[in-house]
């Protein structure tokens, strides 16, 4: 018990203390899992969209694949991410492996089944003919989109919720594409990793409450979002 | 007759390789009411989807003002308003969904806020204006819903049994609204209904679609006195439906053999056709064997009471004639003549309330 109060005494002072260290690996977490929880929500919704209003063959495939995708291990998108990234890999011309960039990529990989298969089911939910209502009341394809995005927006908001979580939360990957270098790609997950690695469990649960106050904070954000009245 | 605002050229839409609409022909005139009937399955919310552009036929041609239409649709669906079954309403308030149409179309704020105060007044909810939409009851959406189509201005209103979901008080008083509205405004409507005393009361022409086609389309008078076939005929409320032939035809008045009667009825078909012999229940009078001498109808059959039961505002009584003879009539008569099955009494009709389709027998 000690441990944890001592951890909660320096996160605290580490907080007020204006440390710089907290606050670059903070800016780069949030920097990183927002621009990759952006990508996924933008192409979770679009393939979401393309999969509930089109019903191309093979929906159900399709739907298994990006439910399994949920469950996909960071270390095998690390992996995966790393040889894809690697000097002599297909991209690796863009010399992007140990960038943040790359952590971006990988948490985006991770992120988008998850907003895909939420959304797609969030989009299902809604009643069939609401989607032609919308077209019959003379909205494009686009608007027709956002207006079904404004009703189910409940569940997508879960959704763009359960796609954060999966990428701040995330460090196997971001360890392996990232490199956890100081001052670039070191997150607040791969400097927790860090910490127990050598030993220092305060700064390790520091970290760690800084961390949960961050996910709890962008969380509370995004549930206060979701859970106002719809505009009149 | 004015040219067509709206017309389906050889239009088919298959779904799984099976033809479930099958349409040649057919226009949409300016300021007339187009009711379509038939039966459920028959394809007529899929027809209504086509003409209302929510869904691309397998084949054929949809022409706007004699403009065909291809590719991107969205100008011309923004000529139209679409009323569902359900009323679809979006969460937000009645305000917020009647306005939802104009601000797509991006309608300046003013004339916005104008039209919707005036439609919303129409249709006798501008006092649940900030209500939001998921507090409202069956009828207050419905009159949302088509306020939200009206608001539009648009040049066709398509409904799709808007009325079905309402229980009666509802439903006849929305009837009485949408009535007025169309008889002031002359929109082209097209109105898709199961209910033949709703495509009466508001269909100029009635387009009857049985297995994806149109089977007959025509005044109303046409269509519920003269059917085109048995099928037809029973749809709009033909009971009696038996098979004869005509023996003989003498200025225009043809008597025609059903089993063991004769039967008078004016038609130009020469003797000898093979007919179906078409009666409606309302059209057949029911009277005591005492009262038969009274009556001026051409024919009079000696009956015998089989079945008697309440249907609506009326009593359906099937009568045996030698073939079986609905009649409907009024609760008040039932007691004054006493009759119960097994009891006799002459059933008569005017030769002019029967209708006889040709009909090849067997």
């Amino acid at each position: 018990m000690d441990l944890i109060w001592d951890g909660v005494t320096e996160a605290l002072r580490l907080i007020f203390s204006g440390n710089g260290y907290v606050y670059e690996v903070t800016f780069t977490s949030l920097l990183v899992s927002g621009s990759a929880t952006l990508i996924a929500l933008v192409l979770g919704l679009g393939i979401a969209s393309f999969l509930a209003f089109r019903a191309p063959p093979g929906r159900t495939l399709a739907l298994s694949a990006f439910n399994a995708g949920m469950a996909l291990p960071p270390v095998a998108v690390g992996l995966l991410v790393s040889i894809m990234l690697w000097r002599t890999g297909p991209l690796g011309q863009l010399h992007l492996l140990y960038s943040r960039t790359a952590i971006v990529i990988a948490q985006a990989v991770i992120a988008t089944p998850v907003v895909a298969a939420l959304s797609t089911a969030a989009l299902q939910g809604l009643n069939p003919n609401l989607r032609l209502q919308v077209l019959a009341l003379g909205a494009s394809r686009w608007q027709a989109a956002l207006l079904l995005f404004r009703e189910a927006r409940l569940s997508l908001l879960a959704a763009a919720m359960a796609g954060f979580g999966a990428a701040i939360s995330e460090v196997g990957a971001t360890i392996m594409v990232g490199g956890n270098i100081k001052g670039s790609t070191r997150t607040l997950t791969s400097a927790i990793v860090l910490e127990v690695q050598q030993g220092d469990f305060e700064t390790a649960i520091a970290l760690s409450f800084i961390l949960l106050a961050v996910i709890l904070g962008i969380i509370t954000l995004f549930t206060m979002l979701q859970q106002r009245r719809p505009p009149a | 007759m004015s040219a067509p605002l709206l017309q389906l050229q050889n239009i088919v839409v298959e779904h799984a390789r099976r033809s479930v609409l099958d349409v040649p022909c057919l226009d949409i005139l300016p300021n007339e009411v187009l009711a379509i009937v038939g039966p459920n399955g028959a394809g007529k919310s899929t027809l209504l989807r086509i003409i209302g552009l929510l869904e691309r036929p397998s084949r054929g041609k949809v022409l706007f003002a004699g403009r065909p239409i291809s590719g991107n649709s969205l100008n011309f669906r923004r000529r139209m308003a679409f009323v569902f079954q359900e009323p679809l309403l979006l969460d937000t308030s009645i305000e917020g969904n009647v306005r939802t149409g104009l601000s797509l179309r991006g309608v300046p704020a003013n004339d916005r806020q104008r039209r919707v105060e005036e439609w919303t007044t129409r249709f006798g909810i501008a006092g649940l204006r900030r209500r939001s939409a998921r507090t409202l009851s069956g009828g207050e959406a419905q009159r949302t819903s088509l306020a939200r189509a009206m608001v539009l201005e648009p040049e066709i209103l398509l409904l799709d049994e808007p009325f079905s979901s309402l229980d009666a008080p509802t439903r006849e008083a929305l009837i009485d609204d949408l009535d007025a509205v169309l008889t002031s405004k002359r929109v082209a409507t097209v109105f898709v209904t199961h209910d033949r005393a709703e495509a009466l009361r508001l269909g100029d022409r009635i387009a009857v679609l049985m297995g994806g086609k149109v089977r007959q389309l025509g005044t109303a008078a046409e269509v519920f006195s003269s059917p085109v076939d048995s099928e037809v005929a029973a749809f709009v409320g033909v009971e009696t439906i038996v098979p004869g032939r005509i023996r003989e035809v003498s200025s225009g008045l043809a008597s025609i053999i059903v089993g063991e009667n004769t039967i008078e009825a004016t038609t130009e078909l020469p003797p000898g056709s093979d007919v179906l012999v078409c009666l409606r229940p309302e059209d057949v009078t029911v009277s005591g064997l005492a009262d038969a001498t009274l009556m001026s109808a051409r024919n009079r059959l000696r009956v015998a009471v089989t079945r008697v039961r309440p249907a609506g505002p009326y009593v359906r009584m099937e009568l045996d004639a030698g073939f079986n003879l609905v009649a409907h009539i009024t609760k008040q008569s039932l007691e004054e003549l006493a009759l119960s099955p097994g009891a006799n009494a002459i059933a008569s009709f005017k030769a002019t309330a029967v209708h006889l389709i040709p009909h090849r027998p067997g």
